[in-house]
Formats: structure tokens, sequence, C-alpha cells
């Protein structure tokens, strides 16, 4: 017992602790717990409506962040057979924030990257808890090279707060790694798709994220800045960071609106930690069919789409005064 | 009138998004220099290409006073003054995005933290851009993604080499991923750039940090720096904060950068221009030199 929950949703887990404590009793037998069962089943349903219907960006971030959401790996594991890692980036060493080989999906070899952070505490602390270093990046860029070369389609399974930003990644040129890769990736002549599964931390996760197809998890995030990182700049107070997290909009319907990402895989209600293999299944169809749509692509068109798409990114306003870009919302508001 | 008045402000200008403590030009007659705390004078400054007589510190320079110090006399035609950024979410923080564009551009006379346009250095044909620190940090938002991309484009337009100038606080949080993208579309630019055969020099000053130092500023094929520019992807706090330690003297600094083998060469102001025009004599001769008359050596 005890399961983790955010504040948002203790009442619901303890209504759904509650109910695992009836079933044992009921399995002994008498039909008054068993009616007891019935009737918090229908109460526990209608509060997990509530609850999770209409999350809030805060709330969305949370649940990118629980502890048992599922991470790369799990995918990995559920919708790509015969999975092979590859490690090193041949110059100084082996990140173990970043997964990345080769293996099969619905029959289709696919070379596929993502950050991994860990799933228990130990491997969570062996991961970086998923926040890469430079050689992280010089694998990703190897493995898309290779990629490249054999035509193998690329996916990327964004999940990191960000680069790690300590000591050694300065050192080692964290920028430079995470430029080229942007570079690299927006001339890669195989399909790239990528997504965002759980946490998108600005540049980090950027640097496994050009692609012809930018999608996100239903309760995945995408922002520039932590919410933590944005509250603490604006009010000088990290602790903020709800209000911070509304004024980013960072979610994958407002991103979808700003035309960032290209579309948004469905999790159960409560989010993937509620039911990790239906979300791979889920996940696993939308890349079959992403993926089933990009290789038919002459492979020069692909990079050519590929670049437009990322060129035309942005909203400003033209010497003539034309607003260029679709602003999210307010267009009343826009500045004169 | 207080003491206090003829000294330079402590507190960096700009909005928050900068990282890292970047080190304002003093005003009034005389100041103590941020970095020695010695005394100088406004005009000495001035002549000294805004370098501390004194210690040699490396004060931050106006797009302006930057296309001046490095370009032929009158041969700077700039492009794409009036674009400008927009507030695409609404961003209403402490103070409204609008707001703060409105100050910036109050204070600066620009209209975004990136002028560009084409120029010859040294008597060699360049498209050259530089950033503007004054201008929200040079924070990278849509409009300066959208004016360094143009820079590239017209480079490869001209056929000739791409030289920016880069600062910047990092990304414009009130553009929010808008923001991050122009890292992916800069960078994608410059690929092209490189796939048509044309050189591209950055030159990193105080301070490049963030989404530009991890984007176009890290990808030309020379990349110089002035003397102890703040250089780096997260900002000295946010380190500090992680590995629960102060930072060593000079980390993240031009010199620093030098040693781990990022950068080609740490250039002084003062020979920028020369530095600059040699470089794309070697890169990019101005016109074929003529083959030598059979028999003469020179
Ligand atoms: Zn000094």
């Amino acid at each position: 017992m005890g399961k983790y929950a955010f504040e948002f949703e203790r009442s619901l887990v303890d209504l759904e602790e509650r109910l695992e404590f009836l079933r044992n009793e009921a399995a002994d037998g008498t039909d008054e717990t068993a009616s007891q069962v019935d009737q918090l089943e229908k109460q526990i349903e209608k509060l997990r409506e509530i609850t999770y219907s209409n999350l809030t960006p805060w709330q969305i971030v949370q649940l990118s962040r629980h502890p048992n959401r599922p991470t790369t790996q799990h995918y990995i594991e559920s919708i790509i057979d015969d999975f092979v890692e590859l490690h090193g980036d041949r110059v100084f060493g082996d990140d173990s924030a970043i997964i990345a080989g080769l293996g099969r999906m619905d029959g289709r070899s696919v070379a596929v990257i993502g950050q991994q952070k860990g799933r228990t505490a130990r491997e969570r602390v062996q991961r970086n808890f998923g926040q890469p270093h430079p050689e992280g990046y010089r694998k990703v860029l190897r493995v898309a090279k290779l990629a490249e070369k054999c035509n193998l389609p690329l996916i990327t399974l964004v999940d990191t707060q960000g680069a790690f930003p300590g000591t050694a990644s300065e050192e080692r040129g964290i920028s430079q790694a995470i430029a080229v890769n942007l570079a690299a990736f927006s001339s890669l002549r195989t399909p790239i798709v990528t997504v965002t599964i759980g946490e998108g931390g600005s540049g980090g996760a950027l640097g496994i994220g050009v692609a012809d197809r930018v999608l996100m998890l239903q309760n995945s995030y995408y922002s520039v800045i932590t919410p933590e990182g944005c509250a603490s700049i604006l009010f000088g107070d990290s602790s903020r960071a709800e209000e911070a997290a509304s004024l980013l909009k960072l979610t994958a319907e407002d991103l979808t609106g700003l035309g960032v990402v290209d579309g948004v895989v469905s999790e159960p209600l409560g989010g993937a930690n509620r039911d990790p293999h239906w979300t791979a299944w889920e996940l696993k169809k939308t890349l079959v069919a992403e993926i089933d749509a990009l290789v038919v692509s002459d492979s020069e068109e692909l990079v050519e789409k590929r670049y437009q798409k990322i060129r035309s990114i942005g909203v400003f306003m033209t010497e003539q005064g034309e607003t260029i870009g679709s602003p999210l919302q307010m267009p009343d508001l826009v500045f004169p | 009138m207080p003491l206090s008045s003829w000294f330079p402000s402590k507190k960096p200008q700009g909005a928050g998004e900068q990282k890292g403590a970047a080190k304002q030009v003093p005003d009034g007659i005389w100041s103590k220099c941020a970095s020695c705390n010695k005394i100088i004078y406004q005009k000495e400054l001035r002549a000294d290409l805004m370098v501390c007589p004194q210690c040699g510190h490396h004060y931050q320079m106006t797009a302006a006073e930057r296309i001046e110090l490095v370009s032929d006399p009158g041969s700077f035609e700039e492009y794409g003054a009036g674009i400008t950024s927009v507030d695409p979410l609404g961003f209403e923080g402490t103070k409204p995005y609008v707001n703060t564009l409105e100050r910036a551009k109050g204070r600066t006379d620009l209209n975004e933290a990136v002028v560009y346009g084409t120029a010859s250095i040294m008597d060699s044909p360049v498209v050259i851009g530089v950033m503007d620190f004054r201008f929200v940090g040079a924070s990278m938002g849509s409009a300066v993604g959208e004016k360094i991309t143009l820079a590239a484009e017209k480079a490869i337009e001209r056929k000739c080499p791409l030289v920016l100038f880069c600062a910047s606080g990092g990304a414009r949080m009130q553009e929010g991923m808008l923001s991050l993208m122009q890292m992916a579309k800069t960078s994608a630019v410059m690929e092209r750039l490189g796939r048509n055969g044309i050189p591209y020099i950055s030159v990193l000053t105080d301070p490049t940090t963030g989404g530009v130092s991890a984007s176009f500023a890290t990808l030309a094929d020379i990349v110089l720096a002035e003397p102890k520019a703040l250089i780096g992807f997260a900002g000295p706090r946010v380190i500090e904060q992680t590995i629960g330690q102060k930072l060593p003297k000079g980390f993240q600094r031009s010199e620093f950068l030098l040693e781990n083998g990022m950068l080609d060469q740490i250039v002084p102001r003062s020979e920028m221009r020369e530095r600059l025009g040699t470089i794309i004599a070697h890169l990019a001769p101005p016109t074929p030199v003529e083959a030598p008359t059979s028999g003469e050596v020179s």
C-alpha cells in the first residue's frame, strides 16, 4: 500500500486502495462486501473522470515525472524485437543516460535512441536521471549516421529534464555536441520520428529531437525551460512552478496549436503509469503508421521537406508589418 | 549628488533570462572598472574600443559599434531592420512580454537583438550579423532566429563568407517552445551554408550562453572569442546549484574553452578586424590570383 500519488490524485488513490482492500475481503465472500465493492467501483470511475479529464499544465508536468511512468527502456522492450544496444561515442566514453541501438518494429529494421531516466532509485543514479553529457549526444550522432548509411528509420524517445548542467559537461563541450546534432539531424537522409514520452527539457531534449514528425505522449511536456527554472527567473521563487507551467505553453495541446508538434499519442486516463502496456501498444501503432508514411519518400525530398518544416517555425513580424506564423491566442493582443 | 551615482550600477540590465554576470558599460564621466576596480575615464574607454586601459577587460559593445569596428568604412548595408518580435503566447509573467519588447526598443533604437547586412572586411565581401546584448539580453526568439537564418541565406545567395558576432543570455523564455525551436532552425541553415561551401566564422563575445551557444554559435568553421568572455551552455549559477560547490575562477571563460579545444583563437578587440580579414582572405580569396608570367619569380 501507500502507492505514489500527487496531491491532486490523492483522494482517488485512497479510494482505489480501499477498493483493493475490499476486494481481498470480498474474496472470502459476503454479499455485503460485494455490493460495497460495486458501489466503490462506480464512485471511483466517476472520480477518476473528474480528476484526470481537465488536467492543468502543472498536473501534466507532474504526471510526466511520475516515478512509475514508463521509460525508454520499457518502450524498447515492449515494441522493439531483437534489440541490440550500441554503446559509446568512440571518443570519450559511454553515457548511460542515453540508450541507443538497433531492432525491428513490426518487421522493419529501425534505429532507436532515447534518454533513460531509470526505473529504480539505483538505476536512476546510474543513469544520471536521464541527463546526458556530451558523449551521450555524440553516441546519438554516431548511431544516427549509421541509420542514414543503412537506410534505417530513426526513432527517438525524449525523456529528460535537460542536458546535465555540470562542470564535465561544459569542459567536454555540451553546447557544441548538441549543436552538431541539430545540424546533422536536419539533413539526415533517413526518416526521423521523435516522441516526447515524459519530460522534454530544453536543448537537452532537442539534441535528439529534430525530426520529420514530432509527436508527444498526451501527458508529456516540452519546454524551453523547466517550470521551476522559469519561476525562479520570473518570480525569484522556484516553488511558483505551477504558474510558470501555465505561462510556458508546454502541453501537447498548446504545442500542436503553435505548429511545433505534429501529433499526440493517447495515454490511459490517469497517465501512462496506470497502464504501461496499453500505452506502448498505442505508441507502436502510431510509430508504425508514421514510419510507413515516411519511408515512401525519396530521401532528397524528405530532407527538403524537413528543412522547410524547421525553417518555418516561429512567429514574428516582417518589415511589411505582416505576422508570420500563428500566435497561440489573443491575436488582438499581438504586438502592433 | 550621491557619490554612488558616479558608479556603474551593479545590477545588470535586461531581463532575468540572461545567465552569468555580464558586465555592462559603465556610465558617467569616470567610473570604477567592473573588473579591476580601478578608475577609468569614459573618453579613454571609448578610445580603447571599450576595453579597460588598466586591465584589458572587454566591455560589451552595441551592434553598431561592432560593425563600425570591423567593417570597411561605409561598406555596411543593413537588411531586415524592420523584422520584430510579437507575443505569440500572450506571455504575462511579472510584466507582459510586449512591455519588455517596448522598453528594449526604446532603450536601443533596435527592433531586435541582432543586426545583419552585407559589408566588406579588409576589402573582402561578407555577410555580417551582430547580436546586441542590450536588447532583452540578446535572447533568441523567433525574430532573432529568422534574422540569423536570413543572414545565412544571404551569404549563400551572395556566395560570400558569413561572420556572426554572438552574444546571448540564451533562449527568449517568453516565446516558449518557439524560442527553443530557433536552435533547430538556425542550426539547419548553417548545415545548408556548409553544404554550399560557404565559410562561416563566429566570434563569441561576453556572454554567449544557452540556446545560442548550443546552436549556430558553435557550428562555425572557425570559432573565435574575445578575451575572458563567458561562454557556456548552462549558467554558472545553475551549475553551482547542481554540483553544490563554487566553480573555479575562469570556468567557462574564453581561455578555459581554448584549453578544452572548443575555440580556434582568442582575439583581442584591437586585432579583430585584421584577424578576420586575414582569415577571410585565406578561406575565400576575393579574386583568382593571376598566374605569374613565364620566367618571372616573385
Ligand atoms: Zn579594468
